[in-house]
C-alpha cells in the first residue's frame, strides 16, 4: 500500500503528511501530527470524542480518511485557545466541573464551539440536540449543558464590547 | 488499497470500470468507513467523489430540485427554499445521525447503503425522486424505488454510481412529511418510518404517495394507503382505512428493537400522522 501525500491546514498552520490511503484523519492527527487532544472513543462515529472541523463543518475524524483532507482546513481542540488564553468554553467547562475523566471533553468543546458559531444564543433543547453526537459516560450532561450556556453568555457579551 | 479522487464523473466511471478488485465509492463515508473499520469490506479502490464539482451542486427551484451525490445532508436543512418546497425530504435527511454525521452523510449515500431503515429513502420515493446514474455507457435515470433491491443490495452495476437525485416540479398546494419512531429521541435507527407526499385541490387530497420504511427488506410503497385518502379531507374513516392499508403492507423483522406486531401497529399510526402533517403543511384544514 503506497502512501498518499497530503497538504492541509490544521488550526491555521500548513501541514504536510504521508499516510496509508486507508488511515483515518483521526489517526493522522494523533499519530502523525501529535494532536492527541483528538480522542478515539468508538471509532465508528457514535461517540464524537474525535470531533474536529473540516472546512468549518463539524465531523468525526474517525469517519474521514487522512487522504481526503488534501487542501482542506482542519480545526482541533488544540486550536481553540488563543495566545495562551483559554476559550470561554474551556473556562466554563472548568468552572462548572463539566468533566471528570476528560476523554469526551475535547469533542464536546469542538462541537459546542461549532454550535455557538452558528447559533450564539441556543436554547437548552438546541444545545442538547447539537451535542447528541457527543457521548459522556461519567459527568452526565447537565453540567456540560450549563457550561455551554454560560460560555455562550460570556461570548455574546464579548462580542458586544 | 488505492485512493483516487477524480474531478469528473467521466473519469470516475472509467476508474470504476477498469478496477478488477473491490471498488467502493466514497461520499460522506459515514457507512463505508465503519464497514472498513469492522472488516466487513476490504476495498482495493476507494473512489472519493467529493472533488467532482457537478456532484457538489444543490439546485433548488420550483421546477425541480437537484441534489448532488456529494452534498452533505446538513446543506439540505440550510436551504430555506428546499425546506418550504420539500419539508418531508429535508426532515428525513436531517434525522440521519448527529451533527457530526450530518456534515458528511449524503442522501445518495443513504440510498446506496440500502438499509431497510434508511431515513431519507421513503421520503425520496414519496417525492417521486429519480436517481441520475452514471456508468461507462453514459447516464440513465431511474425512479429511486428501483435502486434498492434488499438490505445492502442495489440495482447499480459494479461500474455505476449515482451522480444526483432529482425531485420533480412541485404542484401548488402540495407538501410532504416524514416521521419515524425510535426508542431514543436522537441518534437512533428507525424502528418504523412513514413518508407521505400529497397535493390538495379545494381542500381535498387529489394525489398522494405513501411509503413505509423499516417494515420490510426495502422501503414499501403503499398504493392502497394513498387511494384511501385521495378524494377526502382526511376524515377519520379515510385515515383508519389508510392505517389499515399501511398495516397490511408490512413484512417486518422481529428483533430487540421491535416485534412484528409492534412494528405493524406503529406503521399504521405513523402513516396516519404523517398524512395529517403533510395535509396541514399543504394548507388543508379539517
Amino acid at each position: 500500500m503506497s502512501g498518499v501525500t497530503v497538504s492541509a491546514k490544521v488550526n491555521g498552520d500548513a501541514v504536510q503528511y504521508v499516510c496509508p490511503p486507508n488511515e483515518s484523519l483521526m489517526d493522522v492527527l494523533r499519530n502523525r501530527l501529535n494532536l492527541t487532544g483528538v480522542k478515539e472513543g468508538c471509532g465508528t462515529g457514535d461517540c464524537g470524542a474525535c470531533s474536529v472541523t473540516l472546512d468549518d463543518r463539524l465531523v468525526c475524524s474517525c469517519l474521514v480518511l487522512g487522504a481526503e483532507a488534501e487542501g482542506r482546513s482542519i480545526g482541533t481542540v488544540e486550536g481553540i485557545s488563543q495566545d495562551g488564553e483559554l476559550h470561554p468554553l474551556q473556562t466554563a467547562f472548568i468552572d462548572h466541573a463539566a468533566l471528570q475523566c476528560g476523554i469526551c471533553t475535547p469533542g464536546f468543546l469542538v462541537a459546542a464551539k461549532s454550535l455557538l458559531g452558528r447559533n450564539p444564543n441556543p436554547s437548552e433543547e438546541e444545545i442538547r440536540y447539537a451535542l447528541a453526537g457527543n457521548l459522556c459516560r461519567c459527568t452526565g450532561y447537565d453540567k456540560i449543558v450549563r457550561a455551554v450556556q454560560s460560555a455562550a453568555k460570556v461570548m455574546r457579551k464579548q462580542k458586544k464590547s | 488499497m488505492r485512493f483516487e479522487s477524480p474531478t469528473t464523473t467521466k473519469a470516475a466511471a472509467s476508474m470504476l470500470a477498469s478496477e478488477s478488485g473491490a471498488a467502493h465509492v466514497l461520499a460522506g463515508g459515514t457507512d463505508l468507513l465503519v464497514r472498513m473499520k469492522m472488516g466487513m469490506v476490504e476495498p482495493d479502490l476507494v473512489l472519493d467523489i467529493k472533488r467532482i464539482e457537478s456532484m457538489k451542486v444543490l439546485k433548488v427551484a420550483a421546477g425541480g430540485v437537484h441534489i448532488g451525490g456529494a452534498v452533505p445532508a446538513v446543506e439540505l436543512g440550510e436551504s430555506e427554499r428546499l425546506r418550504s418546497l420539500w419539508p418531508g425530504v429535508v426532515e428525513a435527511a436531517n434525522l440521519i445521525g448527529s451533527d457530526q454525521i450530518q456534515g458528511r452523510c449524503t442522501v445518495v449515500g443513504n440510498l446506496c447503503n440500502a438499509s431497510p431503515a434508511a431515513d431519507s429513502v421513503p421520503a425520496l420515493i414519496a417525492a417521486g425522486a429519480k436517481a441520475l446514474i452514471v456508468g461507462p455507457k453514459g447516464k440513465r435515470r431511474v425512479g429511486v424505488e428501483k435502486v434498492v433491491l434488499g438490505p445492502g443490495k442495489t440495482s447499480l452495476g459494479r461500474d455505476e454510481f449515482i451522480e444526483a437525485v432529482v425531485l420533480p416540479a412541485r404542484a401548488g398546494k402540495s407538501a410532504d412529511a416524514y416521521l419515524r419512531f425510535t426508542p431514543r429521541t436522537e441518534m437512533d435507527i428507525a424502528v418504523v418510518s412513514a413518508a407521505v407526499n400529497l397535493t390538495l385541490s379545494r381542500g381535498v387530497v387529489t394525489a398522494a404517495k405513501v411509503v413505509l420504511g423499516a417494515v420490510a427488506p426495502t422501503a414499501v410503497v403503499v398504493p392502497a394507503a394513498a387511494r384511501a385518502i385521495i378524494g377526502t379531507k382526511l376524515d377519520d374513516a379515510a385515515l383508519e382505512k389508510m392505517a389499515k392499508a399501511c398495516r397490511a403492507a408490512c413484512n417486518p423483522i422481529d428483533d430487540k428493537r421491535g416485534t412484528v406486531e409492534y412494528r405493524t401497529k406503529v406503521a399504521g399510526v405513523l402513516g396516519r400522522r404523517a398524512a395529517l402533517v403533510a395535509f396541514e403543511r399543504a394548507g388543508g384544514s379539517k
